[in-house]
């Protein structure tokens, strides 16, 4: 049998994609994120960003984020420190890490999220989808004792310029996803959790729960195509 | 690079990201996303998964020494990381990496096809395929999944056109006899999760049947 390889879950409807804005959500974690999400979606109804650096409509961790790349400010970064070691020593803990493992992998996470932050494109990811990668990077590392194969970076644009509408964007594609994890039944939810957070193989994902991934998708490629005219003109 | 018409499948993704995916798969993976828009944005889209996952962790409280080390570890002197080779018209960056930025040492497969391993252990095998016009790729099926991704040229099967950037994922199910087409030999990225054996396909090297 020849296997598709087109993406099976785009065509799932997705449960977060219209954010209904009067339903309560289960997890009291997720409220916070998810009235920042609203916050920067209404600020940006009333007032379109604007190419600039202006961030101040974006969540806490984005601005955290983009003051440690572009202006190495610790007082951000020890904010970024304490709003993800906890959750990363919370997911450590859950894939079996010991109390001293899970510090040192923290370590050296948090010290890339620090050295590696240049390499932070807001347009192209948000800050715990890209710190979430740097973390399972370091626990393959440690656990495999053996690198994973990397694909080739892109290069970053010269300007820090931010095109607002579209971080807003990624941040509200994030937003929904939550909003999405948060509604699934508790199976599918476990489901999730195990598939990412490397409890199950390939061939154990392939009855996977229907997450919508189809917008973020989208929402994501505008940001690389975006980067790629940019790339161009500075040739 | 826009043209590529069969992508990775969203649970080797997902796979990869988590970590699970056997490394010969994860260097096909990581081969394609560095030259496929398309997939880096949908890999991008699981990150971000994950990301939700570790902002809904219940946070359990770090220790003020921990948090002093990080803190003063901002001050050291971290010599830069060496820089990665920049993938060529062929070989993406990962498959640089593996190469060890040396031209690939082809040995002959029987008329037609060479092949390069590049890393083979208990999880399984990749290697590159250098097939000449018109021969058959090498069908190393035996079982579990093949992943063969175009680096080079196209061939054709009873399943479609593949040329660069396009990736079969086939399991032992897929009864096909992939041939390369004229013009530039096709160099393939191969990998699967059998045990590594060449007997088995080496008979339908010896009869190249589709001089096209
Ligand atoms: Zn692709």
């Amino acid at each position: 049998m020849y296997v598709e390889c087109d993406p099976p879950l785009d065509g799932v409807r997705m449960l977060g994609m219209i954010l209904d804005e009067h339903k309560i959500l289960d997890g009291a974690h997720i409220a916070p994120v998810l009235r920042k999400a609203r916050s920067a979606r209404r600020v940006s109804c009333e007032r379109t960003p604007v190419t600039s650096g202006m961030s101040t409509t974006f969540t806490e961790q984005t601005e955290w984020m983009l003051k440690v790349r572009d202006a190495r400010d610790r007082a951000a970064f020890a904010k970024l420190f304490d709003h993800f070691a906890p959750r990363l020593r919370g997911m450590l803990m859950k894939n079996g890490f010991g109390a001293a493992q899970a510090d040192d992998v923290i370590q050296d996470v948090m010290l890339s999220v620090w050295r590696k932050a240049h390499s932070f494109n807001p347009e192209r990811a948000n800050v715990s989808g890209w710190i979430f990668q740097i973390a399972r990077n370091r626990q393959i590392d440690v656990i495999r004792k053996d690198r994973r194969p990397m694909p080739e970076e892109l290069a970053m644009p010269e300007s820090t310029d931010i095109d607002g509408e579209q971080v807003l964007g990624i941040e509200q594609e994030a937003a929904s996803l939550h909003a999405a994890i948060a509604r699934l039944n508790p199976e599918q939810r476990d489901l999730v959790q195990k598939a990412y957070l490397g409890e199950l193989t390939h061939s154990e994902i392939q009855a996977e729960t229907g997450l919508p991934l189809g917008t973020i998708k989208s929402r994501i490629r505008l940001g690389l195509e975006r980067l790629r005219h940019e790339l161009k003109g500075e040739r | 690079m826009t043209d590529i018409a069969h992508h990775i499948p969203e649970a080797l993704l997902a796979s990869y990201v988590s970590g699970t995916l056997a490394q010969p798969f994860a260097l096909v993976v990581a081969a394609h996303v560095s030259i496929c828009e398309e997939c880096r944005a949908n890999l991008a889209a699981h990150e971000a998964v994950g990301g939700v996952l570790l902002d809904a962790f219940d946070p359990i409280s770090i220790t003020s020494d921990l948090r002093n080390r990080v803190m003063a570890g901002l001050d050291d002197d971290i010599p830069p990381e060496p820089e990665r080779p920049r993938g060529d018209d062929t070989f993406p960056t990962p498959v640089l990496e593996a190469l060890g930025s040396k031209a690939p040492k082809w040995r002959s497969l029987g008329p037609g096809a060479k092949q390069c391993i590049l890393n083979a252990g208990k999880e399984g095998s990749v290697r590159l395929l250098h097939i000449a016009p018109g021969f058959a790729v090498p069908d190393h099926t035996h079982g579990g999944l093949e992943l063969t991704l175009v680096l080079q040229g196209a061939f054709k099967d009873e399943t479609g056109r593949f040329a660069r950037g396009d990736l079969e994922v086939a399991d032992d199910t897929l009864e096909h006899t992939p041939v390369a087409e004229e013009g530039m030999p096709c160099i393939c990225l191969a990998a699967t999760d059998a045990p590594l054996k060449f007997s088995a396909f080496v008979p339908r090297l010896l009869q190249p049947l589709f001089r096209i």
